[in-house]
């Protein structure tokens, strides 16, 4: 081979390998994206069926239940306007507490969501932001709810009456 | 009082490193000595002054001034001594005085150490680190002050976080900063070459201690990091692509690419704009790291909107830094040139693969950590990047990069040939993969991936005896002692990182491989048996910290009826923040460690516990640790030294012939 030749041999290789890196790295990103849910949302069935996702919220008070294995986990993650149950297997992170935020990822099994990580921040003010988000969007819905509500009954009362 | 003198020394080390970061360079562009000796003096006041301000922020942290609003924030009065003193950068605005003493620490070093070189170049580089510092000094008085007051003074503090109320988190930012901070030497380097347009190899001979010293604080800041991780988050895990990791995983990747690409240039005079673009991305990643973990953008985006004023100032710092550069390099790469020619066959084209490599690694973790924090700005959704995305492309990129590890320094400069090379190599290759296919047989399963972590580390080790060996043949020399010391500390140090690049392979195989993991209720006298090992619990008792009470638990290992080890797990509450924090008990061994972690108690005397062993998991600090040592044993070879002194000399023996004639 010429020496011009092996140059542009090099450089062709050196641009395919690249575009395969780039590939195969897109590819993977678009596999490993893991999106955010907030209960409302998989209330009205928004969330993939077979995909892992998060789920935000509150931990529903009182709603937290170990299982007679004593490893197995349920509890209630709400927004206020909506709530999943969820299931998880094996020790909680110190700050999950009751009435506190917290994320989980995992999958619905059955309308359970059935979690494989349970995230909650090491600070006790520290509402993880998705969580946070999620309680601020229900209760805009909320009010809206509230407010349609609200109407409802006096047209229906008239209508009935 | 004290935190007024404090503020007062930051401003006047503000002023001097406008003096520092102005009047240099225009002398340099000018050709004005005076101007240009103003540099040194310059930097060294600075670093005084600096100095004192971080001494006065220590003072009022050793002393309990809580009328210091930072203070107030990250420390309290039962808080012990260490960790008051590592509470100055427990937060935001401490964090940026550290970064600003090492910042001004390097400076210092710089100007002492640079005797032996020509009075522009030095004038450039300090120059450059001033502006640095200016962002990041006026960044610090303007909108993060440290010494802002809280009148009236709080009673008693809110404490340091008990996640950082540790050994490992005091040395850990120190370390880390030291690595962050030092490319920017580099990066000064870089930018004082592209002013001047003199890049060559005296240029590559300087830069390279510095750049190589900075490497190795990363690496050790990293390791330390995570070393922290696994034994005080009490999961385990040792890496979890967190934002706050990849933050300083990113520049480390640049770093590296670096120093490889610094080596080509200072022996063929190669890669010189290539060189200069990675000093450049080394340290815009540097800065995009400090600003990502310490801005609050992780854990918010919305933390810039509740305060604009950090975020613009950053955006801004950020795009003059990287905006400026890079289109210096526009304008002034051709003066530096592309250097010298090689054949694709060669040494020069395997560290170039290798650059790739390593550049586009860095580049797929920018991509999973800026992408959910864009898509969050911009309001279009939440979502995060799952570590199976990190960890198939690190899979897939670095194996042919460790590949290449060992085939690269048995290569010829400018030309290669591949049939030789495989004749040298062979033996290497045969060896390590008959081990790799037999050594998992006696962990007794064999998987795919733990033979081919396992080949690509004993591949590493096994040609880099070959290289040695065939470099031994070459030298002169009657016996093999004086053959070995015949070879340069800096060859020595190449070989030790990429045998600790191997160790820390092996490591990451066979944790990902071989780990072992069970959450059981154990109530007391229960036992748990897992990997060979038997985990009783045999009780619980309570025990009182400094700052702490905590609920300890005592288990018996033992394996095949003979005892291995007595643990102590604790669950611990702190007094102030009354946050509870697992802190895991860990037994170490050579080839594993056990660790057992407490949950939450269920029922009357039993609680969930987590049981892990970890096969060969130390090997991945140990690793990194044998990488730092290559680095400084590179660092002190006799060249750098030898060049300096040669240097002094000629000076000394001009400046004889001056006042003789």
């Amino acid at each position: 081979m010429k020496p011009r030749h092996r140059r542009i041999t090099l450089i062709v290789a050196g641009v395919a390998g690249l575009a395969v890196a780039a590939a195969l790295v897109l590819s993977a990103f678009q596999q490993n994206l893991v999106f955010f849910f907030t209960p409302s949302q998989v209330a009205s069935n928004e969330a993939p069926q077979g995909r892992a996702f998060r789920v935000g919220g509150m931990v529903e008070v009182g709603s937290v239940k170990r299982q007679a294995d004593g490893v197995t986990v349920h509890f209630t993650v709400t927004d206020t306007a909506k709530s999943i149950s969820v299931a998880y297997k094996g020790v909680l992170p110190d700050l999950f507490r009751e009435g506190k935020g917290v994320v989980t990822q995992g999958r619905l099994e059955n309308g359970l969501f059935v979690a494989s990580e349970v995230l909650a921040k090491h600070d006790e003010n520290y509402m993880p932001p998705e969580a946070a988000d999620a309680m601020k969007k229900a209760q805009k819905t909320n009010q809206k709810a509230v407010s349609t509500i609200v109407n409802v009954p006096s047209k229906s009362g008239v209508t009935t009456q | 009082m004290i935190p007024e003198l404090g503020q007062f020394a930051l401003a006047l080390a503000l002023i001097l490193a406008l003096t520092q970061g102005t009047l240099p360079l225009v002398g340099a562009a000018r050709g004005m000595p005076s101007w240009m000796n103003l540099a040194r003096p310059a930097a060294q006041g600075q670093f005084v002054f600096v100095a004192i301000a971080f001494g006065c922020l220590t003072y009022s942290f050793i002393n309990n001034d809580f009328s210091v609003l930072y203070v107030a924030s990250n420390s309290n009065s039962a808080l012990p001594l260490q960790y008051r003193i590592a509470g100055v950068w427990g937060g935001h605005e401490g964090s940026l005085l550290l970064w600003v003493l090492m910042l001004s620490l390097w400076t210092m070093a710089v100007s002492v150490f640079s005797s032996h070189l020509p009075d522009d170049i030095i004038a450039r580089v300090l120059g450059v680190l001033g502006l640095i510092s200016v962002g990041f000094l006026s960044f610090m008085l303007f909108t993060s002050n440290p010494f802002d007051r809280l009148l009236p003074a709080a009673m008693d503090g809110r404490d340091l976080n008990p996640l950082l109320q540790d050994p490992g988190m005091v040395l850990h930012p120190p370390m880390l900063y030291m690595g962050y901070v030092g490319f920017s030497v580099a990066f000064a380097f870089a930018i004082s070459a592209l002013l001047s347009g003199r890049l060559d190899a005296t240029w590559a001979r300087w830069s390279r201690p510095w750049t190589t010293t900075a490497w190795m604080f990363l690496t050790l800041g990293i390791a330390l990091g995570s070393w922290w991780a696994y034994y005080e988050l009490g999961w385990g895990g040792w890496w979890f692509w967190d934002p706050v990791e990849n933050a300083s995983f990113m520049p480390w990747l640049m770093g590296t690419a670096l120093i490889h690409s610094l080596a080509v240039t200072e022996k063929r005079g190669a890669f010189k704009s290539w060189t200069v673009l990675l000093a450049i991305f080394a340290f815009a990643l540097s800065l995009l790291g400090t600003f990502l973990v310490r801005s609050g953008v992780i854990t918010s985006v919305h933390a810039f909107a509740t305060d604009p004023k950090r975020g613009i100032f950053i955006l801004a710092f950020l795009v003059i830094v990287i905006g400026g550069s890079l289109a210096l390099f526009a304008w002034r790469a051709h003066r530096v040139g592309l250097g010298g020619h090689f054949e694709v066959v060669s040494r020069e084209t395997f560290l170039l693969t290798n650059n790739v490599l390593l550049v586009v690694a860095a580049g797929a973790v920018l991509l999973g950590t800026l992408y959910p924090l864009f898509l969050d700005a911009l309001g279009l959704g939440k979502l995060s990047v799952g570590p199976p995305y990190f960890e198939i492309v690190f899979v897939v990129l670095m194996a042919p990069a460790l590949f290449l590890m060992g085939v690269g320094p048995l290569a010829r400069w400018k030309q290669a040939s591949l049939p030789e090379l495989a004749v040298r190599l062979k033996w290497a290759f045969v060896v390590s993969v008959v081990t790799a296919l037999l050594l998992p047989l006696t962990m007794g399963q064999w998987t795919p991936l733990a033979s081919f972590g396992l080949l690509l580390a004993l591949w590493i080790v096994a040609s880099s005896v070959t290289t040695l060996w065939s470099r031994l043949k070459q030298t002169p020399g009657a016996s093999l002692s004086k053959k070995l010391r015949a070879q340069s500390r800096s060859y020595y140090g190449m070989l030790l990182a990429h045998v600790g690049v191997a160790v820390f392979v092996v490591g990451v195989t066979m944790v990902k491989s071989y780990e072992a993991e069970k959450d059981v209720r154990l109530a007391i006298g229960d036992t748990v048996e897992l990997g060979g090992y038997a985990f009783r619990f045999d009780g619980l008792n309570e025990v009182k910290g400094p700052n702490y009470t905590a609920v300890r638990g005592t288990l018996t290992v033992t394996r095949g009826g003979a005892g291995v080890a007595t643990m102590y797990p604790e669950k611990r509450i702190y007094n102030v923040q009354k946050n509870a924090m697992t802190e895991a008990a860990i037994n170490t061994g050579f080839t594993r460690d056990l660790y057992v972690s407490l949950g939450e108690p269920v029922g009357d005397n039993a609680w969930v516990v987590r049981v892990q062993v970890k096969p060969f998991v130390d090997w991945i600090w140990g690793g990194c640790v044998l990488m730092a040592l290559g680095g400084l044993l590179a660092v002190l070879d006799r060249r750098y030294r030898v060049a300096a002194r040669a240097r002094t000399r000629e000076d000394a023996l001009a400046a004889g012939a001056a006042a003789a004639s």
